[in-house]
């Protein structure tokens, strides 16, 4: 080798002068297999397997003793040099130094299966368990239904501000109320249906409860009543309201649940509901814009079910492409 | 005077010292922490810096104090939305009444941690004024600003999430608001406000998610993003008040000052024949 031009291995080697490494073997591979091979036979047959892997053991065990002893015997030791000649200039770089170039060195290889190695096992656990943080939120959210009870207690034309819990299994953190009138019988496909107005009390600017605007309870001399359903004890408040209030940030709405005045975006949310063996039973929530007229007549401008503060209409309703599925 | 022998005290004091000696010798041998610490405390900062500069080091012991009631806060508190059976109240709720008037100095613990995390966020707000006015935040510090602002949003969210803790009309009312008015943000705000609730409605879920964010997801963030700010400060140095007469930067430059020091307040200026682009002789290594 030319004292001028000390490459970077010599360089790397004369800082470790007296360390005396053994070099390197494949041997102890071997040698461990057949100890994994004898422990497993342990298990399993003892005197056939485990006298295999000890043959192996063994024999690979002396290969590797003698491979390590070979400097001490004085034998000559064939290390295989490890090759980086530095990158040729570009300039004189002709077909024959293109020749002796390595694409990839030894340690930008091992360099880049380090970091992909790493990636690749950083992915398999975060990717599952950011998965389970985020997904269960957003998939396989169920339907409730609630089951007001009989529709007889519904005089025509009256307001109730019903209490219910949602989902019994979740219990106090699932009670919602909502305002609801009797409509009477509509005539549809020549047959009389009920027909049931069903306002949410979930004001449409936060989410905060809104209060019907109007005399409830002992004022109007009319009982409370409190049954027990499927879903747990339920109670209807009667109510003559002139409308809604927010008591948080003073959002009004009238009767129908149309915003007259403060923050809120929109109408109040409604309850989509079916008759059930003679018993009222909510299903989901839809979104509303507007609605026109009043009782079975109204005209309803509904939409899919947006949390509230989120516009439906209009072009702020382009700010929410995309919500995410509701049953 | 010169050969006389010790006295009996001087020998004890002697191995005394010995003995509190070898202990912080073994460790600075073995981990370089001994000095890593006195270069931390001991490091030189400017001769005229001010009391304000003071603003920073108590947030830090402000959030000490969140970190370590929290933590025996923890060791009480149970967040559960479900109901009691026996008494019909939240449970989590229950938990909060029992540290505050039934357990041993838990009304003081849960006082510390209530009002603490009103001072933290005013000492964020008041360190960060006074970076502000003193031009802190300036070259070569612009990244350490950055690095506090998200500090900051992280104390907030903090407040955010362990406002919903006591399960109460407040705690609840509040966090239905602030989580509809994040779901209220463009296109993703309707997905950011399920991701929160765990859902489509406040339901059990949602409790455990922001007890989980509070104590260990958002801490957890807050300790590296200050250690990535001490080190910052650490390694670019204190800044003078705006009227000093010294440079910025930290202590006077000499002569001998390595050129890095220099580049905290002036270009360095760089060799003709490009002695710092050396780095790479023989390729990579």
């Amino acid at each position: 080798m030319e004292p001028e031009q000390p490459s970077p291995d010599t360089e790397h080697e004369s800082l470790h002068e007296e360390a005396h490494l053994p070099s390197p073997s494949l041997w102890p591979i071997g040698f461990a297999i057949g100890i994994v091979v004898a422990l497993v036979g342990l298990i399993i047959d003892p005197l056939f397997i485990t006298t295999i892997g000890a043959a192996i053991a063994i024999v690979f065990g002396v290969l590797w003793a003698r491979d390590a002893t070979r400097e001490l015997r004085r034998q000559p030791v064939d290390v295989e040099p490890e090759r980086r000649e530095a990158a040729a200039p570009a300039a004189e770089g002709g077909a024959a130094g293109a020749g002796l170039q390595e694409p990839v060195t030894r340690s930008v290889f091992l360099e880049g299966a380090t970091l992909g190695l790493g990636g690749v096992i950083g992915a398999l656990i975060t990717l599952p368990v950011a998965g389970f943080m985020i997904l269960p939120g957003f998939i396989r959210q169920k339907q409730h239904k609630v089951d007001l009870g009989p529709i007889e207690k519904f005089p025509v034309g009256s307001w109730f501000v019903a209490t219910f819990i949602v989902n019994p299994a979740e219990g106090e953190v699932s009670r919602r109320a909502a305002f609801v009138r009797n409509n009477g019988p509509v005539a549809e496909n020549g047959k009389q249906v009920p027909s049931f107005t069903i306002i949410s009390n979930r004001c449409t600017h936060v989410g905060c409860p809104t209060q019907a605007n109007g005399p409830t309870g002992a004022i109007l001399g009319k009982p409370t009543i409190k049954e027990h359903t499927a879903n747990g004890p339920v109670q209807f408040d009667p109510v003559v309201p002139a409308g809604y209030g927010c008591p948080c940030h003073g959002s009004q709405f009238d009767i129908e649940g149309n915003r007259t005045a403060g923050p809120a975006v929109r109408a109040l949310d409604r309850y989509d509901f079916e008759i059930d063996h003679g018993r009222l039973v909510l299903l989901s929530t839809y979104s509303v814009s507007h609605v026109v007229g009043t009782g079975a007549q109204a005209q309803i401008y509904k939409y899919k079910h947006y949390d509230p503060g989120q516009h439906v209409d209009g072009p702020e309703q382009w700010f929410y492409p995309l919500a995410p599925p509701h049953h | 005077m010169a050969n006389r022998q010790p006295t009996k005290a001087e020998i004890r004091r002697q191995k005394m010292e010995e003995l509190v000696i070898y202990p912080i010798d073994w460790l600075e041998e073995r981990s370089g922490l001994v000095g890593g610490i006195k270069y931390f405390l001991f490091r030189n900062v400017p001769s005229d810096i001010n009391w304000m500069q003071t603003l920073g080091s108590a947030a830090l012991t402000a959030f000490l104090v969140q970190a370590i009631t929290g933590v025996i806060l923890a060791m009480y508190y149970v967040p559960s939305a479900a109901t009691d059976p026996h008494t019909g109240k939240p449970v989590a709720w229950e938990s909060i009444v029992n540290i505050s008037d039934n357990l041993t100095l838990g009304w003081l613990v849960r006082g510390m941690h209530k009002w603490g995390a009103s001072v933290f966020i005013i000492l964020m707000f008041l360190h960060m004024g006074r970076v502000f006015l003193f031009g802190a935040y300036k070259y070569p510090r612009e990244l350490n600003w950055i690095v506090g602002v998200f500090i900051l949003l992280s104390g907030l969210l903090e407040g955010f999430t362990g406002y919903l803790l006591p399960w109460d009309q407040t705690a609840y009312w509040a966090t239905v608001v602030g989580i509809n008015l994040n779901g209220t943000a463009p296109i993703l705000g309707p997905w950011l406000a399920q991701f929160l609730r765990s859902g489509q409605e406040i339901g059990l879920e949602t409790l455990p998610r922001f007890y989980s964010l509070h104590m260990l997801i958002l801490p957890a963030g807050i300790i590296g993003l200050i250690t990535l700010h001490l080190y910052l400060v650490v390694r670019l140095g204190v800044t003078s008040p705006p009227w000093s007469k010294e440079e910025a930067g930290g202590e006077p430059v000499e002569a001998d000052e390595p050129a890095r020091r220099r580049g905290l307040t002036q270009p360095v200026p760089r060799p003709a024949n490009g002695t710092r682009m050396q780095a790479e002789p023989g390729g990579r290594d």
